[in-house]
């Protein structure tokens, strides 16, 4: 123990590192902030984690379009401890946005963006969209076949902004098609570019709260007011401030080792996600998802109204960017105490809520075709009649069941037609089909007349007392 | 910090201007190249290629089939990334139609169905009929078309980018 204080002592003497240290580490911050302010420091931490397991991964991932495929699958089945690493990449990358996500509402509803901290905020935003970025870049480093295929998807994204669109998705994709530039160049956003902005980011981030202050808890009775705040801020921190190390920074601590923890946890437990296929533009067997954080707006671009896609996928984060960066510029006095804010309040929650509603969506995704839909069983057909049965057949075989379920065996894109016959005519069936209707096809052209009355025959066949008997799990 | 004597007011003015110029200078060179090398993908030419996916007897008349071709610009590294597929559709008359595989919505990898005649996407549902037009779903415009051409008995495609929207 000596020992090591005399070579402390040494490398302090020539470093000056507690003089440096100190003061910043035991910095005064206003007294009973409590657990609502640990969110800052954990995302910090999750942070931390991607960039310890990322350089491990990156000692043995391949950057090659030909080769990530297989070194992704031989650190996630072969090598020692790739498995547990590659999963504490994936949590650590979830944990770093939910972090930052709770950290930000804590910033709304506390007020703590206003003055003198609107850049504070302003930098956060920015880090959310780096955030952001990262994940999207890291599923696509996966290089199987949805990462292929998101990183079109990312392309067509980018090539609907007006004039440059093309040009954009051109420079990302590093060619005109996805190939061996491709994959070179998103290694360079996930590892190089967007971790030195956001460590960059992060030290501003981290030099303006050294430089304003924590935020104290909101009081309803004192609004902010920039001509008095500072002298207020000072003259309270010299009254009641309590020193960051280690009277605040415990909690930080405890907070921040739970979500080690859970990391490593999640990342044994359940592992990283499997890859799927490997990468191949010819095989169009995929089906290409975002992450779950991004699941929302997977079911934003679903439900838009017809023709408005370009408009919210240019407009829509442009806006939602614009709102926040200058939110702390326009409300950057009075109340802080959400009781004191209710559209505040009521915007998160309506966000929330908007959110969470897109993302179970999302993960339902009922706009997609079910490719997988099996024939229907005689059990939900139990049909006498030969006719009904070969219209069942039919149903599945012309593509019908992909989008309409029938005794909950098919796809949810279109209504169920369970009880159709019901609800409709023979005649009216019959129109449907051949002319098609809004968001379906007609099938006028690929269907012979013989066929769409057999079709038409097993739906009228189709009652509400048969399908409640009929329903199964899908 | 005193201010030195010798140096005069202009001259500290002068030199503090110079080497901000000779900073720039410096970031000026390391940039051009840097910008250069990363936006070098935007201003290639590169040049399309007649690419032969099979002869003609090998497509029956009124059937749709998936046939694959390599890039133009395809790297020794792509691998099978270097591959790019496409729709291709010998019409009753004879006659070959290539659909780009890529949805028109978002990109994603349309798939035909035989039996119903359709093209449909699994991301986001959009549908076509089997001649690339929108059928249903959010789809702003037909499947994109690519160059097809027989030449010697030989179905030839030519390779296109990637169609973005």
């Amino acid at each position: 123990m000596q020992f090591l204080k005399t070579i402390w002592e040494w490398f302090d003497e020539r470093t000056d590192a507690s003089k440096v240290l100190g003061p910043i580490l035991k910095h005064p911050v206003p007294p009973r902030t409590g657990w609502m302010y640990v969110f800052g420091s954990a995302t910090l931490i999750s942070f931390v984690i991607q960039v310890v397991t990322g350089i491990a991964l990156a000692t043995a991932y391949v950057s090659s379009a030909d080769k990530a495929y297989e070194s992704l699958q031989w650190i996630t089945h072969q090598a020692f401890m790739g498995h547990l690493l590659r999963g504490m990449h994936y949590f650590g990358a979830s944990a770093m946005v939910l972090l930052l996500g709770i950290h930000m509402i804590r910033t709304f509803l506390t007020g703590s963006y206003k003055f003198p901290r609107e850049l504070n905020w302003v930098v956060g935003v920015l880090l959310l969209g780096l955030t952001i970025l990262m994940g999207f870049t890291g599923q696509l480093l996966r290089w199987d076949q949805n990462g292929v295929w998101s990183t079109v998807v990312a392309a067509e994204q980018a090539g609907r902004v007006p004039i440059i669109g093309p040009y954009l998705a051109t420079f990302l994709l590093g060619g005109q098609t996805v190939g061996g530039a491709t994959l070179s160049r998103f290694f360079a956003y996930h590892v190089f570019f967007i971790p030195a902005l956001i460590f960059a980011m992060v030290a501003l981030h981290l030099i303006l709260v050294l430089q304003h202050g924590i935020s104290e808890m909101p009081d309803v009775n004192r609004p902010v007011d920039p001509k008095t705040y500072r002298a207020w801020y000072e003259a309270m921190l010299q009254r009641e401030g309590v020193p960051f190390w280690p009277d605040a920074a415990w909690r930080d601590m405890v907070f921040g080792v739970l979500v080690v923890i859970c990391v490593v946890f999640l990342a044994w437990h359940f592992g990283p996600p499997e890859l799927t296929a490997a990468p191949n533009p010819t095989v169009i067997q995929a089906d290409p998802r975002p992450d779950w954080y991004l699941l929302w707006y997977f079911a934003v671009l679903a439900l838009l109204p017809h023709g408005t896609e370009t408009y919210v996928i240019v407009g829509a984060p442009a806006i939602a960017a614009t709102c926040l960066l200058v939110l702390p510029l326009i409300f950057n006095r009075g109340q802080r105490a959400p009781s004191r804010r209710p559209w505040a309040v009521a915007s998160v929650v309506l966000i929330i809520t908007g959110v969470g509603a897109l993302w179970i969506e999302g993960v339902r995704s009922p706009w997609s075709p079910d490719f997988n839909a099996r024939a229907l069983p005689p059990m939900v057909v139990h049909a006498a009649d030969a006719e009904v049965a070969q219209g069942a057949v039919l149903f599945h075989d012309k593509g019908c069941e992909y989008c309409h379920a029938v005794g909950g065996i098919g796809g949810n894109r279109g209504p169920e037609l369970g009880s159709v016959g019901d609800r409709m005519t023979p005649q009216q069936m019959t129109l449907r089909i051949l002319n098609g209707a809004n968001n379906m096809p007609s099938f006028a052209s690929t269907l012979k007349p013989a066929e769409v009355s057999v079709i038409v025959t097993f739906l009228a066949s189709r009652h509400l007392a048969d399908s409640a008997a009929d329903a199964e799990p899908h | 910090m005193s201010d030195s004597p010798k140096v005069s007011p202009e001259r500290r003015k002068l030199l503090a201007r110079l080497s901000i110029v000779l900073g720039g200078i410096a970031a000026a060179l390391v940039t051009v190249p840097v910008a250069g090398f990363l936006l070098a993908p935007l201003f290639e030419r590169v040049a399309r290629q007649w690419r032969t996916v099979g002869t003609v007897d090998k497509f029956e008349k009124g059937t749709t089939v998936e046939v694959t071709f390599e890039d133009a610009s395809s790297l020794a590294w792509a691998g099978v990334t270097g591959q790019t597929g496409a729709w291709l559709r010998r019409q009753p008359d004879g006659q070959f139609v290539a659909f780009a595989i890529n949805c028109t919505h978002l990109g994603c990898p349309v798939r035909w169905l035989q039996q119903a005649e359709l093209f449909m996407c699994p991301c986001h549902g959009g549908v076509y009929y089997k001649d690339g037009t929108v059928a249903a779903g959010p789809p702003p415009k037909p499947l994109t078309q690519y160059p097809v051409r027989v030449t010697d008995g030989r179905v030839e495609i030519l390779t296109t980018p990637t169609p973005i929207a």
